[in-house]
C-alpha cells in the first residue's frame, strides 16, 4: 500500500484485571479500505472497536488515526475526528423519528450552545435525506425509531454512523439478527460505503463475509492470527481450526 | 380555528379573568398551585425530555422562597438601627448577619431568586454528570441533598427562623402585600410566569437543543458516540429546572406568607414528582395540571379526611405509574398511550 495508513493499532494490549481481552495486537487500514474482522466469540473483536473508540483505553499500545495518536481523547473528541461506530445491538434513538435520528447524527457542527435554532442547516436535511435513501427507509422517516422492525433498526443505525461522515466507520455486527435477505441487503449497502469511507466490519456469519469479500482479519484470544483474502482465510487450516471448523459443528 | 388553540385562548382568558370569578380563598389557592406548577414544568424538561429524575427539586424551591422571604423579613426594618427580624432576636443573635444585608434591597432579593438557584443547579448538576452518574444514583443523591437542605434550614435556627421557617410578612419594596388587592396583583403575577414559562419550554423544546435532549435520554452513550457531549444538555436542563422551582418558590412565599423546612424537604420534592407522573411528563400542560389536580384533591381530601391524603398520593402515584405511564396527558397523545386505548383507538380508525 502506498497511501499513509489512516488508523495504525500499535501493539494495543487490553487487561481486564488480568485477563487479556487483547494481546499486542497491531492492525493498519488505508483510507477507503473494507477491512473485515471475524472471530469465534469472545475473541476480542468487540473489545478492539471499544479500543479504537474510546470506550476502553488500552493498557498499553498506541493507536493512530490519521497519524494523530487518539488514546488519550475523550469519546466525542475521537468521533469528532473522524471515527464513528455502530453497536452491536443497535443503538438508534427510540423515541426520535428516523429523521430525527439521522439529524441528530449529520450535526457538522456540534457545540451545544448552537443547539438553539429550530431548523437544521439545509447542507445536513439535504444529506440526511440522501442516506434515508441509501438505507431505504424514505418511506419511514417519521416513524420512530424504536417501533421500526429489527433489521431496519440495523439500517438506521448503520446510516445515523454514515451522517457523520466520519472517514472510519466501525461496523460491529451489523447483521446480527437478519435474516439472508436482510443480509445480503447489508452487504450491499456496506459495499457501496466503501470509496467514501473506509470501513471496518466485525461480523461472524460467514456467508455475509464472503458477499463483502474485503481484506479480512481473524482475531483469536485477542490475538491476530492472520490475514488475508477470504479465499486464502477459507483455505488456512489454522483459522479453520479454530473458527469455520466450529462454525460448521453449530450449524450441523 | 384548531381545537387545541381554541382551548389554549380559553384557558389563558380564564385563568387571567380567574380573580374576579373565585373567592379570594380560592384564588390564594390557585396562586399557589399554579407556583408549584412552575417546578412541575422544570420536572417534566429534566425528568420527561431529559430522562434525569430528581428528588430535589424542593432544594432549588427553598432556595428561591427564602431568597424573597429574607428580604420581606428585613422590610420595614431599620438595619442602620441595629433592627433585626423577630427570631433573630428571640434567638439570641447580637447583629444581622452580614450574608443577611444585601438581601433588604428587593431587586437584589429579585434577581437571587432565579439566580441563587440556577448557579446552585448547574454546579451540582456539572460536578455529579460530569462524573457520568445518573439514574437511580442521580435521584438518591439529590434525594440526600433535600434531607440536608432541609436539615441545614432547621438546625441554623438563627439564621433561617429553623423549623418555623420565615413568615410574617407585610410588605415588598414598599408595597402592601397582605391586601386582597395585592393578592391579585401577586396571582397574576403568578399565572403570567406560568404562561412565559410555558411557551418558553415549547419553544426550547421545539429547537434543537430539544431533540439533543430527547436524543441523550434515550441513548447518553449513542450521543456520545455520534460525536456530541451530552453534559451541556442535561446542565442546561437541570439549570433552568432550578431557575424554574426557584421562581415557584418565591412566588408560592409571596401567596402562602410563609416558606419553611416542611415546604423544601425530602417529602415535598417526592410529591413534586407526584404531580407530573399524574399530569403526564412528557407534555407541557399535562404537568401543569398535574399539578393543579393533585393539589386541589390534596386541600379537599386532607379537610375532609386529614390522615387519608398520604395513601391517596400513593394510590395516586401507583396507578400513575402503573396504568398511565403517560400521565393524563398521555391518554391525549398517541405515543404513549396504554395499550387498551390504543386498541380502541386502531379499531375506531378501521
Amino acid at each position: 500500500m502506498n497511501t499513509a495508513p489512516l488508523l495504525t493499532l500499535e501493539n494495543v494490549t487490553v487487561d481486564f484485571d488480568g485477563f487479556k481481552a487483547l494481546t499486542d495486537v497491531s492492525l493498519s487500514l488505508a483510507p477507503q479500505d473494507l477491512r473485515v474482522l471475524i472471530g469465534p466469540n469472545g475473541a476480542g473483536k468487540s473489545t478492539l472497536c471499544d479500543t479504537i473508540i474510546g470506550r476502553v483505553r488500552p493498557t498499553s499500545g498506541r493507536i493512530l488515526f490519521k497519524n494523530q495518536p487518539i488514546t488519550a481523547l475523550p469519546e466525542q473528541d475521537i468521533v469528532r475526528r473522524g471515527i464513528c461506530r455502530k453497536f452491536q445491538t443497535p443503538g438508534v434513538l427510540p423515541s426520535l423519528s428516523v429523521m430525527e435520528n439521522l439529524l441528530v447524527s449529520a450535526r457538522k457542527n456540534r457545540a451545544w450552545w448552537l443547539a438553539f435554532s429550530s431548523s437544521p442547516p439545509a447542507a445536513e436535511q439535504e444529506r440526511a435525506e440522501e442516506i434515508l435513501e441509501t438505507i431505504g427507509l424514505t418511506d419511514r422517516r417519521e416513524t420512530l425509531a424504536g417501533s421500526l422492525a429489527h433489521g431496519e433498526k440495523q439500517w438506521l443505525e448503520i446510516g445515523m454512523v454514515v451522517a457523520t461522515d466520519a472517514e472510519l466507520l466501525l461496523l460491529d455486527e451489523p447483521t446480527a439478527g437478519m435474516g439472508p435477505q436482510d443480509t445480503q441487503r447489508t452487504a450491499d449497502l456496506i459495499l457501496s460505503l466503501v470509496g467514501r469511507h473506509a470501513v471496518l466490519v466485525i461480523d461472524h456469519d460467514m456467508s455475509f463475509v464472503e458477499a463483502l469479500n474485503g481484506y479480512t482479519t481473524v482475531l483469536h484470544q485477542g490475538q491476530i492470527l492472520r490475514e488475508g483474502t477470504v479465499s486464502e482465510i477459507r483455505a488456512d487450516a489454522a483459522v479453520e481450526a479454530v473458527y469455520l471448523g466450529r462454525a460448521k459443528e453449530d450449524v450441523a | 380555528m384548531k381545537p387545541a388553540s381554541l382551548i389554549t385562548i380559553l384557558t389563558l382568558a380564564l385563568g387571567a379573568a380567574a380573580p374576579w370569578l373565585i373567592s379570594s380563598y380560592e384564588l390564594s389557592l390557585l396562586g399557589r398551585f399554579l407556583a408549584f406548577s412552575l417546578v412541575a414544568l422544570g420536572i417534566m424538561l429534566t425528568w420527561g425530555e431529559g430522562g434525569i429524575l430528581s428528588l430535589g427539586q424542593g432544594v432549588f424551591f427553598g432556595l428561591g422562597g427564602y431568597a424573597l422571604a429574607m428580604n420581606l423579613k428585613l422590610a420595614g426594618l431599620n438595619l442602620a438601627n441595629g433592627d433585626m427580624p423577630d427570631f433573630m432576636q428571640w434567638s439570641g443573635v447580637s447583629a444581622l448577619p452580614g450574608f443577611w444585608y444585601p438581601f433588604a434591597n428587593p431587586w437584589f432579593s429579585l434577581v437571587c431568586v432565579v439566580l441563587v438557584p440556577g448557579i446552585f443547579a448547574a454546579a451540582f448538576s456539572w460536578l455529579v454528570f460530569r462524573r457520568r452518574i445518573g439514574g437511580v444514583y442521580f435521584a438518591l443523591i439529590t434525594q440526600a441533598l433535600a434531607l440536608a437542605f432541609a436539615t441545614l434550614l432547621v438546625s441554623e435556627q438563627a439564621f433561617t427562623g429553623g423549623f418555623n421557617g420565615l413568615t410574617d410578612f407585610s410588605t415588598f419594596a414598599g408595597h402592601d402585600i397582605t391586601s386582597q388587592g395585592a393578592a391579585r396583583v401577586i396571582y397574576l403575577i403568578t399565572f403570567l410566569l406560568v404562561v412565559a414559562s410555558y411557551f418558553f419550554l415549547r419553544w426550547l423544546l421545539g429547537t434543537r437543543f430539544g431533540t439533543m435532549l430527547r436524543a441523550t435520554r434515550d441513548g447518553e452513550n449513542r450521543v456520545r458516540f455520534l460525536g456530541h457531549n451530552p453534559l451541556p444538555y442535561k446542565v442546561v436542563a437541570f439549570t433552568l429546572a432550578g431557575m424554574l422551582s426557584g421562581m415557584g418558590g418565591a412566588l408560592f412565599t409571596l401567596h402562602a406568607g410563609v416558606i419553611s423546612p416542611a415546604l423544601v424537604g425530602v417529602v415535598p420534592s417526592i410529591e413534586m414528582v407526584v404531580w407530573v407522573a399524574v399530569g403526564g411528563r412528557n407534555v407541557l400542560w399535562g404537568a401543569i395540571a398535574g399539578t393543579l389536580l393533585v393539589n386541589f384533591a390534596k386541600d379537599e381530601i386532607s379537610s375532609a379526611l386529614p390522615s387519608l391524603w398520604l395513601y391517596a398520593l400513593g394510590g395516586l402515584f401507583i396507578l400513575a405509574v402503573s396504568f398511565l405511564p403517560g400521565g393524563i396527558a398521555g391518554l391525549f397523545t398517541t405515543p404513549r398511550m396504554p395499550r387498551f386505548f390504543q386498541r380502541r383507538r386502531q379499531e375506531a380508525a378501521e
